[in-house]
């Protein structure tokens, strides 16, 4: 949060723009008796029983932010140059850390299978939520009902999801592949064979995109009738609205869940650690194609006790998914209307 | 997320009070205009001082396992499943008693984050039971204390212990953990399937020690249904076994000293292509383990009822889980046996040991020689056979590591039960004991583990050959070793 000071310079406005120029003209009129002015209200204001109260109700927050996120941020950031089992004193040891992380096949291994899963996962998981999202949408009074039926699987723990997973998908007795023999498909080993055991943490990923539907669904609310009924008169198609209309409308909260979808699966590890790494015999039968990059950090810090390497690791992902996001936003931004945008 | 700035409620602006509407204290003062705000901001006031008082709870949400209490003695890793715990705690708490100490059992598995965690924060438990196969891990860390001094104290004579058991726990000539189980191997066997297909159910006809012969017969006992594979013909246990075939080939995964990954060793190869080459036979390891998850193994619909599986390694424990549940199946078992006909017994279990930090180390000492003693292993035997046998299910001997009372517990509290296959089961169990091997303690612990069996996945899944999955699991193995022995002598 960012409190203005009493002796800050007011900023210079972008040229150009009519009112933010006659604001920046008059900012040099400024006394030093305005800035007294404020510096004094702004004092004042934390008398306010308003201000005092705001604070009060934003300082779990506060605490929490510094104590829980960005006081152990710094911390890992010390420790990531350092060599420390959790027992021991730390000891520094420079960029030792980064420069093994070049050398470890499974961080490759595991950046790989967590790319993987994340490309399959993002666009699987939006498609599928918009479809959810639309047929919710046309199901009139009963909308309710199933928004609240869609989203009950999000409150399942994902632990519960990861062995979930062994059972819904074992190539033996499990339902999918029983489904699939109905139809006279012979179902894959998707616990087993390595080239099925992403699509198979994605399908069951699929499980918990109620939260998604949920976003959509209030996208798709907001979308103007009357759009829809001018593009009617023109004689458009239900696809051609669909991709002129529903899209750009919705384009915010398309972007929104990218992100957020994007991140997610970035750092996606419970239920991948539960099925092949979580208990001793889950470890004994893990797979290689399941090291997803979170599930590496956790297994070097608390299984092989490196914790400062595990540091390292953790502030590589840190950069890999600011760049992805960063990448993503400059992509995204020609593709996304925000009402009241001039474009 | 924010709502939309048009969608928020305005507040209306409280009215003003004037001096004569003002509340009046009891004392008749009347209250200022400071007290008045205080009055009016008190719930916002009060509800923020709660949720701050509430954060050090909430945010701070691990598991404590340690009671700063100092009467209170705290354990890790342990549960009271059965009456061979719960006896041997009820020991336990009486010989703290007289110290002043309240025993606290944290049930559940061992967690080796709990542990660190626990451990790093100078909050560990007094005494913790874990793999003994992680002990060295972490005494090379110093997350253990060595036992020496107790052991000196207390009187103990760890001749009186399994000797593999001790082994594995020991590092540097030190021990730091005494053991509280003894699994061993033993060969089992669906005697109906092996007769249906003209076998004897016996350790000669599933002869381990040769291998051409182990691989005929696993094609003859496993069964298809089109492309789906009903019943598994011979189980090998990998990854979990893979130490005790690399010794049935004249082989070892490490050095005697701990400091030496000998995976790609060739024996070690040759056992991994044998063994997994049993897998691929039976149409590859996605069909195998399918089926073999699908087992109801503590089930009364298990393997053996089911006939799911002709023969297979398996700890001693699972007799027990057969006596109880199906005691009626056609039960055959034998030795595994190395090349040379000899019978190999690879042994495992947990250990009771002191982590660094413990409040109470005198107490844990105690502790551990009450739990692992003679006297409590018999009264808990005697108890757990009582409870087994109220229930009609056959008792099936204990096996403790402590030599003394598995021959008391062998002699007079298990006797013969009728059922000719679980008899001579048990008979083998108590007498391979005396071939048990460990592998032996390193300073890598869990690493070295998880290096030579996720090279057997590798290999199972068809992700790399024998040769290749354990060159990789040699140079991952001998790095972890090299890092840790860093700071040994």
């Amino acid at each position: 949060m960012t409190v203005p000071s009493p002796t800050t310079e007011p900023a210079p406005a972008p040229a150009g723009t009519g009112t933010d120029a006659d604001a920046n003209a008059a900012a040099p009129l400024r006394t030093a008796p305005d800035r007294r002015e404020r510096a004094l209200r702004w004092r004042a204001s934390w008398r306010r029983r308003e201000t005092l109260a705001a604070y009060g109700f934003l300082s779990p927050w506060i605490f929490g932010f510094v104590v829980l996120t960005a006081g152990p941020m710094i911390a890992t950031l010390w420790l990531s140059f350092t060599s420390y089992d959790g027992i021991s004193e730390p000891q520094n040891v420079g960029f030792e850390n980064y420069r093994q992380l070049f050398e470890d096949p499974s961080v490759a291994k595991s950046l790989m299978n967590t790319l993987v899963f994340t490309a399959l996962r993002v666009p699987l998981s939006m498609a599928a939520a918009l479809a959810m999202a639309m047929l919710l949408l046309r199901v009139g009074r009963a909308t309710g009902f199933f928004r609240t039926l869609f989203y009950l699987p999000v409150m399942t723990p994902s632990v519960a999801v990861g062995i979930l997973f062994l059972l819904l998908f074992n190539g033996n007795v499990g339902l999918i592949n029983t489904v699939l023999g109905f139809v006279g498909i012979d179902g894959p080993s998707w616990t087993t064979d390595g080239d099925w055991i992403k699509p198979g943490l994605v399908l069951t990923s699929l499980w918990s995109v109620g939260s998604t539907v949920i976003i959509y669904l209030a996208a798709l609310k907001n979308v103007p009738q009357d759009l829809y009924e001018a593009a009617e008169i023109d004689g458009v198609s239900r696809w051609q609205a669909f991709v002129h209309v529903t899209l750009p409308q919705i384009s915010g909260a398309l972007f929104f869940t990218l992100i957020v979808n994007t991140i997610a699966s970035l750092q996606t590890f419970t239920e991948a650690y539960t099925a092949f790494f979580g208990s001793a015999n889950a470890q004994t039968y893990s797979n290689d194609a399941a090291l997803f990059y979170v599930v590496h950090l956790f297994q070097q810090a608390f299984q092989y006790m490196h914790l400062g390497y595990a540091s390292a690791l953790a502030w590589v992902l840190f950069l890999v998914i600011l760049v992805i996001t960063l990448i993503q936003a400059r992509f995204s931004k020609r593709f996304i209307y925000y009402e009241g945008d001039e474009r | 997320m924010a709502a939309p700035p048009g969608r928020t409620r305005r507040r209306t602006p409280p009215e003003r009070t004037d001096r004569r509407s003002r509340p009046r204290l009891r004392s008749g003062r009347p209250t200022g205009p400071r007290s008045g705000r205080f009055r009016a901001a008190r719930p916002a006031v009060a509800a923020a001082a709660a949720l701050l008082g509430l954060l050090p709870l909430t945010a701070c949400g691990g598991v404590s396992v340690a009671d700063n209490r100092s009467g209170t003695f705290t354990t890790m890793g342990f549960g009271l499943g059965d009456a061979i715990a719960t006896s041997r705690i009820d020991d336990a708490r009486k010989a703290l008693a007289p110290r002043g100490m309240d025993l606290q059992i944290n049930e559940g598995a061992f967690d080796e984050q709990q542990f660190l965690s626990a451990v790093a924060a100078g909050d560990p438990p007094d005494v913790v039971n874990m793999d003994r196969s992680l002990i060295g891990g972490y005494a090379a860390r110093g997350a253990l204390l060595p036992l020496t001094d107790c052991l000196r104290k207390e009187h103990i004579d760890l001749g009186d212990y399994q000797r593999s058991a001790i082994a594995e726990a020991t590092l540097d000539g030190a021990v730091y953990g005494m053991p509280d189980s003894f699994d061993s191997r033993i060969l089992l066997m669906d005697a109906s399937l092996l007769k249906k297909a003209g076998h004897d159910a016996t350790d000669s006809d599933v002869d381990t020690s040769d291998w051409k012969q182990l691989r005929k017969l696993n094609l003859e006992l496993k069964q298809q249904k089109g492309n789906k594979l009903t019943r598994l013909g011979f189980d090998p246990k990998i990854p979990e076994f893979f130490p005790m075939w690399a010794r049935a080939n004249g082989g070892s995964l490490i050095s005697d000293d701990g400091r030496t990954a000998k995976l790609n060793s060739p024996r070690v190869v040759e056992a991994l292509e044998m063994t997994s080459g049993l897998i691929r036979a039976q149409g590859g390891w996605g069909k195998f383990k399918a089926l073999r998850d699908s087992f109801d193994q503590f089930g009364k619909a298990n393997q053996f009822t089911k006939h799911q599986v002709g023969a297979y390694p398996m700890e001693d424990w699972y007799v027990a889980v057969l006596g109880d549940t199906s005691p009626q199946v056609q039960l055959g078992s034998g030795y595994i046996k190395d090349r040379k006909g000899k019978p190999v017994n690879y042994v495992s279990g947990t250990g009771w040991a002191v982590p660094k930090g413990s409040r109470h180390p005198e107490e844990a000492c105690t502790f551990i020689k009450t739990m692992t003693s003679t006297r409590a292993w018999v009264k808990a035997a005697e108890a757990k056979a009582k409870d087994v046998r109220g229930r009609d299910a056959v008792y099936t001997g204990d096996y403790t590591g402590n030599l003394e009372a598995d021959k008391i517990i062998e002699s007079k509290v298990w006797k013969p039960s009728g059922n000719k296959a679980f008899d001579k089961a048990t008979r083998q169990l108590y007498d391979i004991q005396a071939e048990g091997f460990a592998i032996p303690a390193n300073a890598a612990g869990s690493e070295f583990k998880q290096a030579w069996q996720d090279a057997c996945n590798r290999v199972l899944s068809g992700e790399q050959t024998p040769r290749q999955a354990l060159d990789q699991a040699q140079r991952e193995a001998q790095s972890a070793l090299d890092i840790a022995d860093q700071g040994r002598k």
